[in-house]
């Protein structure tokens, strides 16, 4: 990013980039065991190269978590490996072993497959590598219930949150202290909007899944998504032949729960345009919301992130 | 309606457009209002006006308007900003929440704190990090008690813009007459307190009147609209740059030998290479090399921005140490005056040791008696023993060691703390210094010819603090003694404190209250700690039931000095063993505050030896105390 010279006031964007470089800084020096949970989209693109501007020229001092599904696109998979390996990253890739044995997919099982693989998935992982800090890419402008959440959000022993029970965060001091087995999330781009991510995205030259630009993609159009058949494992209903389509992905997930937007826009500053001309919000095209109002709010004192 | 989304940019030509919005600035304000005085509409009316708002969040707000909405089946913009389930049924917003939006000059973060009488903690979070206020007046009801309050507390936070917004303006007609009235009569409120400027809009949050353009409906109001005005005013980091540099160090980066790099936000000032600094509190002076960052070394950088500095003489340097300008460098204290918000369930505990956080440094601190608390509702001076949950004090801070600050008044970064709990690691307190005591300044350290190690190296041992807690009865004293014999046949220099020498004497005027308790634990802390200055092993045998109180001894020794040994006997134990009859005394009423029947015991989390009395006698138990003391022990060169 260009800095300007002192004497210019900084820029929206170069302020929230030292926020977040506090932050990321702050965990590391108080935290005994901190990592990166990395979900292969935009926003945790945007951490990732914040963690490294953080600690450069050293490379980030913690691991990178990957909480798999097995069924994220396969595109998401090539750059998780490629982005941890250029970042000088060890990258830890946990699947829950129940889900894995008990077949858990989104066909079948629903809400449960979320539960099993992220929730679930998210606390054993945590747990298995003694980790107390986890940095998240959640940004409070993306749902009601996150507006309210702290930077550094308290989990128990339980992983479970308590939306009454927070620490109050003052000036830029985070109180990092925790009794044995609490562990933190931490969100170092909660004041960042979807708008933010972009242009940040555009001024660093960030490398993204190529799923958020449009191209010819084959689709099936279910329940009102558009669905991506990213691979043999989809199941098509009697009557669904796969339709190429030039689509995009404003959000990314599991591939059979996230639903494809119709789009030209093939490069960044398209996508940019088609954001900001657009008169939909980002979560739309997540399956996990429709549930019920609040849903996210109670998922995530269940301990999702 | 003047729209801040410019379609049109955006549709031709979407590169000019971005390259234009990246150069915004950023803006934090905060809004704070009483309850009906439409706070959640006004921020709703922002979001929606900026078209934050995306279709299908109107298609739920509509529907949810008419479901639930208090505007007659209008829509409601409370709702886009009420979010926690609780808080909807409640139809009030409980905590600190963020909202975003932004024009075309600037970017805006909303901190949206309650105006709910009992939520003074909630809006000095949010009031924390604004650059501005606007605190919201129901223009039917003019200056309340609340408007008072919320206009203390942001001075008191150190805003320097504050917005006074009359809203419902709809609701008396776009009365001037009354609008002036209310201006006047805040204006005398607001010089009382010291608030020596502020901009007065009429604004309707519900109509929209004034908000994004000036209203036809108040053509004698001359402006500025409140949009307009929070895309002008100055941000704290522009006024930050002009002041003297100050990184308080975060993290020291070392990759490898070759390199030392100390990271951090730039509190004030700016900085380039060959800049002179000098190293708080060591006092020592070097001179920045580099300003080292991912894609090529900056000529400079100021207030606000995350950096890492190289120094041309390896000096020492760690989190917690501030570099500054050599010539204007902050000051270093350990006494301090401050005001304090409550901000915690249980009082504030004047005598407990707390952690203090401020900036990079975290210390040891204990809280004197407030000398008077405020009454936020009539600003008056109130006397007070403690600080309940949302009181503000002032009081004395006394820390364990020095700290690098400046008063909040001159720097937020460097003169804003909170007070953390040692036991449950909450967040109990926050506040701002204002000055170091006179008596912390002047007051120097005997630099001592003697150090502690010379006279520990003369008795050829290191000193040593073993910590015995237990409830009354558990056998402290008794294997205490055991193991002060023991250490004697070895040839060691030891003194054991228990309740007979201590009570009895230096302790006398104390009681069995908690704050009693806290105080008799410090008093003997202390001593412990000058007798490990005299190279002592100090034994101590005391029920010391508060963690808090234990945690506060170990931080005054010198790291691997104290040793918690937890004396763990079953309560049905000591009660039947009883050997002074204070079990049975309690039993009937006749002592109060007894341990383990009336008043807490905290047992340790993590002592460095337990002792089961059930399963070991008070021999092998000694034993093994004297064992793991002497196997931790490196030899006295």
């Amino acid at each position: 990013m260009g800095f300007a010279l002192p004497s210019s006031p900084l820029t929206h964007l170069q302020r929230l980039e030292a926020e977040s470089i506090h932050i990321l800084r702050e965990v590391v020096a108080e935290a005994e065991r901190p990592v990166m949970l990395y979900s292969v989209g935009k926003d945790s693109a945007v951490m990732l190269h914040l963690a490294k501007k953080a600690f450069y020229p050293a490379p980030p001092p913690f691991p990178l978590l990957h909480v798999d599904t097995t069924w994220k696109f396969q595109a998401m998979y090539d750059l998780r490996d490629k982005a941890a390996k250029a970042a000088g990253m060890e990258l830890i890739v946990h699947h829950n072993p129940d889900a894995l044995a008990r077949g858990i997919n989104p066909f079948d099982h629903g809400s449960l497959h979320t539960d099993l693989w992220k929730t679930e998935g998210l606390k054993q992982a945590l747990d298995k590598y003694g980790f107390d800090a986890a940095f998240g890419g959640a940004r409070r402008d993306e749902e009601k219930s996150r507006a309210k959440e702290r930077v550094f959000s308290f989990r128990t022993a339980s992983h479970r949150w308590d939306p009454k029970n927070q620490r109050p965060e003052l000036w830029h001091l985070y109180n990092a202290r925790k009794n044995k087995g609490e562990s933190m999330r931490v969100f170092p781009i909660s004041n960042w909007t979807e708008l933010d991510i972009w242009q940040y995205i555009r001024a660093e030259g960030i490398e993204i899944v190529p799923l958020y630009f449009a191209a010819p993609r084959p689709t099936v159009e279910r329940d009102g998504l558009l669905l991506m058949v990213d691979d043999e494992r989809f199941r098509l209903k009697p009557g669904e032949t796969p339709v190429e389509r030039s689509v995009r992905f404003r959000t990314l997930g599991c591939y059979p729960l996230t639903g494809a937007v119709e789009s030209e826009a093939a490069n960044l500053e398209d996508v940019i345009q088609e954001m900001l001309l657009t008169t939909t919000s980002e979560r739309q095209g997540r399956a996990i919301d429709h549930d019920q109002a609040a849903s996210m709010e109670k998922k995530k004192q269940e301990g999702y992130f | 309606m003047t729209s801040y989304r410019p379609d049109a940019l955006i549709a031709s030509d979407i590169s000019a457009y971005l390259t234009l919005h990246q150069n915004k600035s950023l803006l934090r304000f905060i809004t704070c209002g009483s309850v009906d005085d439409g706070k959640s509409t006004l921020i709703g009316r922002l979001l929606y006006d900026s078209k934050m708002i995306f279709e299908d969040q109107l298609a739920s707000l509509e529907a949810d308007s008419k479901r639930v909405g208090t505007q007659g089946g209008e829509i409601d913009f409370a709702l886009l900003v009420d979010g926690l389930a609780a808080e909807r049924e409640q139809g009030i917003t409980i905590d600190v929440a963020y909202r975003f939006f932004a024009t075309e000059k600037r970017k805006f973060i909303v901190a949206d704190t309650p105006g709910h009488e009992q939520y003074t903690r909630n809006m000095v979070t949010g009031a924390s990090t604004a650059d501005l206020a606007v605190i919201l007046i129901d223009a039917r009801k003019g200056v309340l008690t609340q408007t008072r309050r919320h206009s203390y507390l942001a001075h008191l936070l150190g805003i320097r813009h504050i917005v006074l917004a009359v809203n419902k303006m709809d609701l008396i007609g776009y009365d001037q007459s009354a609008y002036d009235a209310i201006v006047a009569d805040y204006r005398g409120f607001a010089e009382s307190i010291g608030i020596r400027d502020f901009t007065p809009i009429p604004i309707s949050g519900f109509r929209g009147d004034n908000i994004t353009g000036l209203s036809n409906n108040t053509p004698w109001f001359a402006g500025p609209a409140l949009l307009e005005h929070l895309e002008q005013v100055e941000v704290d980091t522009e006024a930050d740059r002009a002041k003297a540099f100050r990184l308080p160090v975060q993290w020291v980066n070392r990759p490898n030998l070759d390199f030392r790099g100390f990271a951090g936000l730039i509190a004030s000032g700016t900085v380039k290479p060959g800049d002179a600094v000098r190293i708080l509190p060591s006092g020592r002076t070097s001179t920045v090399a580099r300003i080292v960052a991912m894609g090529g070394d900056r000529d400079a950088a100021g207030a606000g921005e995350s950096v890492t500095l190289t120094l041309a003489d390896e000096v020492d340097c760690s989190r917690g140490d501030v570099i500054a300008a050599a010539d204007a460098p902050p000051q270093v204290a350990d006494q301090f005056r401050a005001t304090i918000v409550w901000m915690d369930q249980n009082d504030l505990l004047p005598g407990r040791a707390y952690w203090l956080k401020l900036g990079t440094q975290t210390v040891s601190v204990t809280v004197r008696e407030p000398e008077h608390a405020i009454d936020v509702n009539t600003l008056a001076h109130v006397s007070a023993k403690t600080l309940k949950l949302n009181d503000i004090g002032v009081a004395e801070i006394a820390a364990d060691r020095g700290i690098v600050f400046e008063p909040y008044a001159d720097s937020h970064d460097l003169g804003g703390f909170i007070l953390i709990d040692k036991a449950s690691n909450a967040t109990v307190g926050a506040g701002m210094l204002h000055h170091a005591l006179r008596r912390a300044q002047n007051v120097h350290w005997q630099a001592m010819e003697i150090t502690r190690e010379a006279h520990a190296a003369q008795k050829g041992q290191q000193p040593r603090l073993l910590w015995f807690t237990g409830l009354s009865g558990s056998g402290k004293s008794t294997i205490a003694n055991l193991v002060e014999k023991k250490l004697h046949a070895m040839g060691k220099h030891s003194f054991l404190l228990d309740g007979d020498n201590i009570r009895h004497g230096l302790n006398r005027d104390l009681g069995f209250s908690d704050a009693d308790r806290v105080e008799n634990i410090r008093r003997v802390g202390e001593v412990a700690k000058l007798m490990t200055d005299a190279g002592l092993i100090v034994l101590t045998a005391f029920i010391s039931p508060f963690r808090a109180e234990r945690e506060m001894v170990r931080a005054m020794l010198a790291p691997g000095e104290f040793f918690e040994i937890f004396i763990d006997t079953p309560i049905e134990e000591a009660e039947r063993r009883d050997p002074k009859g204070l079990y049975r005394k309690a039993r009937a009423g006749e002592i109060t505050n007894f341990t383990g029947i009336s008043s807490p015991y905290e047992a340790p989390e993590n002592p460095q030896i337990r002792i089961d009395t059930t399963k070991e006698t008070p021999e092998a138990a000694a034993e093994r105390i004297v064992e793991t003391i002497m196997g931790t022990w490196s030899p006295v060169i």
